[in-house]
């Protein structure tokens, strides 16, 4: 023990600290205080200190994984983002060729409808003008037919005696027709 | 007790604070006696443990109380603004536990000289201080030696870049540096501003009440002015008490990040 202490422990009342230089440490409160900061030191470094670390861990974990969960929504938003306006231009790119295929479409449609208009017109067109033809030569022989019979029945009442016979099979009315078609086209031509 | 007198316009002798007021022994009157600043020590220590213990016992993500986030603020800063900023974000964690102990520790301890009716501050007993230093200035060479080897620490001290004839004259100063001023200062500037801070309240107060009492004439009113400048000081004296322990922790660590640091 040093000297001073020594001296403390002998004083008993009148104090030698109490009037000691108030540098001078006193033992019992040096003591008291290396024991208080043991004792507290333990208690931070084996309760306190891990707890809050712990925490503080913990919440960057947390804060951490709020960030990355909010980066990995914001990219999957971006994803569908990206595939809707993929999806629209093709959607848009599908509504113009459909358009423009329907305007082909109808073009083709009309210019075949007007074909067909046409074919059919000129068909029935054909058609009527060989109906004409037709009843117009039958009409001819018809009238050839009758025109001759006419004139036989007409000469042979004039003549008297029934000719009918005779004459068309020596064909004198078709030679006579024929005179006069040629003879009426001669006529036509002049 | 020896009280310095002064005679006051009143004739009464006013007794002035002394150093002397500063030994409250409670048990005993010797070198190993219980004194009032033990007492508090140890108040100190349940305080502190009680408040850290129970609200950190269930520490939640989102702070739940302000509690927790008082007392995370405090280690947050004990841990970012004071371990990692100086020692390095490397090798801080290791020392966060004695820095935020000191500083709790000092801290809790100085503002019980505001704190009425405690208004003690511990740490005016040079003892306590000194305690506190002998760790630091014990940790912050083992560091040095562990680190680069008794020899290589030595060496360590030594300024590089220093002309050889001033060799000599820096590496006793680093040594007088390391060894004697460094847990010198630590401790008595601590000590010193708690114990010149209360002495000044416990004049303005003690001064006051005497020419409250016993002045005549306009002293009394002087009395109230002292009063008023007592409590003035005692706010200021709250800001010093906060500030030392931030110095002690500051200058702690920087001393064990020198210590840590490859160069000097």
């Amino acid at each position: 023990m040093p000297a001073w202490v020594m001296a403390a422990a002998a004083e008993e009342e009148g104090g030698f600290w109490e009037e000691a230089y108030p540098v001078l440490p006193h033992p019992g409160e040096l003591i008291a205080g290396l024991v208080f900061l043991a004792l507290l030191y333990l208690l931070v470094a084996k309760v306190v200190v891990p707890r809050l670390e712990k925490a503080f861990e913990e919440r960057r974990e947390a804060i951490q994984g709020g960030v990355e969960k909010a980066e990995r929504a914001q990219a999957e938003a971006n994803a569908a983002l990206q595939q809707y306006k993929a999806q629209l231009a093709d959607a848009r790119g599908e509504a113009n060729r459909l358009r423009e295929e329907a305007r082909q479409q109808g073009a083709a449609i009309i210019a075949e409808m007007r074909e067909q208009a046409q074919a059919e017109a000129e068909r029935i067109t054909t058609s009527a003008r060989a109906t004409i033809e037709a009843e117009r030569v039958q009409a001819a022989a018809q009238l050839r037919a009758e025109v001759g019979r006419l004139a036989t029945d007409l000469a042979s009442r004039i003549v008297g005696e029934s000719l009918q016979e005779p004459a068309r099979q020596s064909g004198v009315v078709d030679r006579f027709l024929a005179e006069l078609e040629t003879s009426e086209q001669g006529v036509t031509a002049r | 007790m020896s009280l310095s007198t002064l005679a006051t316009a009143g004739g009464e002798s006013f007794e002035a604070p002394a150093p002397a007021d500063f030994w409250q022994p409670l048990i005993g009157d010797g070198a190993f006696a219980l004194t009032r600043p033990m007492v508090l020590m140890a108040l100190s220590f349940v305080i502190i443990a009680a408040v850290l213990l129970a609200t950190t016992k269930r520490l939640s993500v989102v702070p739940a109380n302000k509690k927790q986030f008082a007392v995370e603020a405090l280690y947050g800063f004990v841990r970012n603004g004071v371990a990692r900023d100086i020692i390095g974000s490397k090798e801080f964690l290791r020392y966060v536990p004695l820095l935020f102990t000191l500083f709790t520790l000092i801290l809790v301890n100085n503002v019980f000289g505001v704190i009425p009716p405690i208004q003690y501050p511990t740490m005016s007993r040079i003892g306590f201080p000194i305690a506190l230093t002998l760790v630091v200035f014990v940790l912050y060479h083992l560091i040095g030696m562990k680190r680069k080897g008794v020899g290589g620490y030595f060496k360590s001290l030594m300024p590089a870049g220093v002309p050889i004839f001033l060799v000599p004259v820096v590496y006793l100063l680093e040594l007088f540096t390391y060894f004697i001023s460094r847990p010198l200062t630590l401790a008595v500037r601590l000590f010193a501003n708690m114990f010149a801070g209360h002495m000044l309240i416990l004049v303005l107060f003690l001064g006051g009440e005497h020419l409250l009492l016993h002045g005549e004439g306009l002293l009394p009113a002087a009395g109230v002015v002292s009063y008023l400048f007592g409590l003035v000081m005692s706010f200021f004296e709250l800001l010093i008490q906060v500030l030392q322990a931030y110095i002690f922790v500051l200058l702690t660590a920087t001393y064990i990040a020198g210590s840590l640091a490859d160069e000097h």
